[in-house]
């Protein structure tokens, strides 16, 4: 998957689980500037784990602040293939 | 006219041990009940450790008839209740079973009977639930337990408020004996929280601690779930005099609201409403507290909000106080915590002294309090106050003076 494939589908999560307009998502929104509070962020967290099947710790997840964020962290988990089962990754 | 109203008796049942003594010495001697959990197989959480009830063999407590109609969460709360009633001594009679409340807390009632439940049927697809699991389940079954062993025929009704339902519980106890509602009164709360289902949503949560339970400290990492059930018996300075019980401590004050700011996020506005709120109830001023026992959940948020609440409503007064969390020790057992914390603090008030904030390494400015750290404190302190502070944003408080 390319980096560009990876952002969009980080961003179209982000969206849906926040009940925004796609377009307002970008690459470079902070979850400040998207209104996400903590509760907001475990919930997208919990959303982008079923999607890509990977778990993120814990330590991980508390610096997760932007959607860069999301799709740098759930990039270094493909790569390291933590948790990750090919076939959902490439469904 | 209000009546006062006092402790009379105490049960406890946790990871610190199956009864008060064993309760109070792990309190004072700083002793954490956290241990890797027994009933979840390793590997399938991201944490490993919990504060569970040690050796429960419900049957040397129940017959197997009796052991088979109630969930551990309503085993543990009858154990709590008849501890306490032994305790305070009470005589019943016709009419003492009819003027006794029992008012209990659970967050979570029998959630570990639905898990197995729910097992069977989508795992193993047996068609059949067991028929005892509504009785098991719902959160009154404690209540209702204590009352068909005691034959108590008052007002008896279980509140659910997440975090802070036994501390609701122990304050509408307690208002009802001080307005002549009811003479006598158990009260406390009960939960039982270890199964896999309910586990894995705390985990999703990210707020459970993956080592152990460090309140106030800088490197603190989130809360530890426990188990457990505490039972207090509440009646008036009048009544336990004139039996001549033994009196523990006197229930002073208790103080309420809600947030109306988020749905998990804590507010020290709302929190320091509730302590403000429990000090005009019981007519105390600030400088009037010696003690609190903390909510100290160990998560970031909790223990920097109540900090900030304590400063508002103690203004200066906050750096004569002394604070400790023993949920650092016996774990947060959600609907119980308010009950093991009155507990721990009437015990506290009695015996002169403090129990400390186990597994503390190192200050956190934003956690600015003397936190008792890690060795229980010698001190005479005349009134103190216990904090529940729930998800949803219900706050509740308890107030005590010492006798």
């Amino acid at each position: 998957m390319s980096h560009e494939e990876l952002t969009e589908r980080v961003r179209r999560i982000i969206a849906t689980a926040q009940h925004l307009p796609e377009e307002k998502v970008t690459a470079d929104s902070t979850f400040a500037e998207l209104n996400i509070d903590s509760l907001d962020g475990i919930n997208i967290l919990f959303a982008v784990e079923s999607e890509f099947n990977v778990n993120i710790p814990d330590d991980a997840a508390q610096n997760i602040r932007s959607v860069r964020d999301v799709v740098d962290g759930i990039a270094k988990l493909l790569a390291e293939g933590t948790g990750g089962n090919k076939e959902a990754v490439r469904a | 006219m209000n009546a006062r109203v006092v402790v009379s008796g105490v049960g406890v049942i946790s990871a610190l041990g199956h009864n008060r003594q064993e309760f109070w010495e792990s309190l004072t001697a700083g002793r954490s009940g956290i241990r890797p959990l027994t009933s979840i197989s390793p590997g399938l959480l991201r944490f490993e450790n919990g504060a569970e009830v040690r050796d429960w063999d419900p049957l040397r407590h129940f017959d197997e008839k009796e052991a088979g109609l109630l969930d551990r969460f309503a085993q543990f709360g009858a154990i709590a209740a008849r501890e306490a009633v032994a305790d305070a001594g009470v005589e019943w009679s016709a009419e003492l079973r009819e003027e006794t409340a029992i008012v209990t807390g659970s967050c979570v009632g029998g959630q570990t009977t639905e898990d197995e439940g729910f097992v069977n049927l989508y795992q193993k697809n047996i068609p059949r639930v067991n028929p005892l699991t509504i009785p098991r389940t719902m959160e009154n079954a404690a209540a209702s337990r204590i009352s068909l062993e005691m034959g108590i025929v008052g007002p008896t009704y279980t509140i659910s408020t997440a975090c802070s339902s036994s501390n609701h519980a122990v304050g509408q106890a307690f208002w009802m004996v001080r307005s002549g509602a009811v003479r006598m009164a158990i009260t406390g709360g009960s939960e039982a929280v270890f199964s896999l289902g309910f586990l894995k949503a705390w985990e999703a949560m990210r707020v459970v601690s993956p080592d152990t339970c460090r309140p106030f400290s800088k490197d603190r990492k989130g809360l530890i779930l426990g188990e457990g059930a505490a039972m207090l018996v509440l009646e008036t300075l009048e009544s336990a005099e004139a039996r001549g019980a033994h009196i523990y401590a006197e229930v002073v004050g208790f103080g309420m609201g809600s947030d109306a700011f988020h749905i998990t996020q804590p507010s020290a506005d709302g929190a320091a409403r509730a302590m403000r709120s429990a000090l005009s109830d019981a007519g105390l001023k600030p400088e009037g507290i010696g003690y609190i026992n903390a909510h100290g959940t160990a998560t970031q948020a909790n223990d920097a909000t109540e900090t900030a609440a304590i400063r508002k409503v103690f203004g200066t007064h906050a750096d004569r106080l002394q604070v400790s969390s023993t949920k650092s020790m016996h774990g947060h057992t959600l609907g119980a915590a308010g009950a093991l914390e009155a507990v721990a603090t009437v015990l506290a008030l009695h015996n002169g002294v403090l129990p400390p904030t186990a597994n503390y390494n190192e200050p956190d400015p934003v956690c600015d309090l003397d936190v008792i750290p890690n060795q229980a404190r010698k001190a005479q302190v005349e009134c103190a106050l216990s904090n529940s502070f729930a998800f949803g944003g219900l706050n509740a408080v308890l107030a005590f003076r010492s006798r």
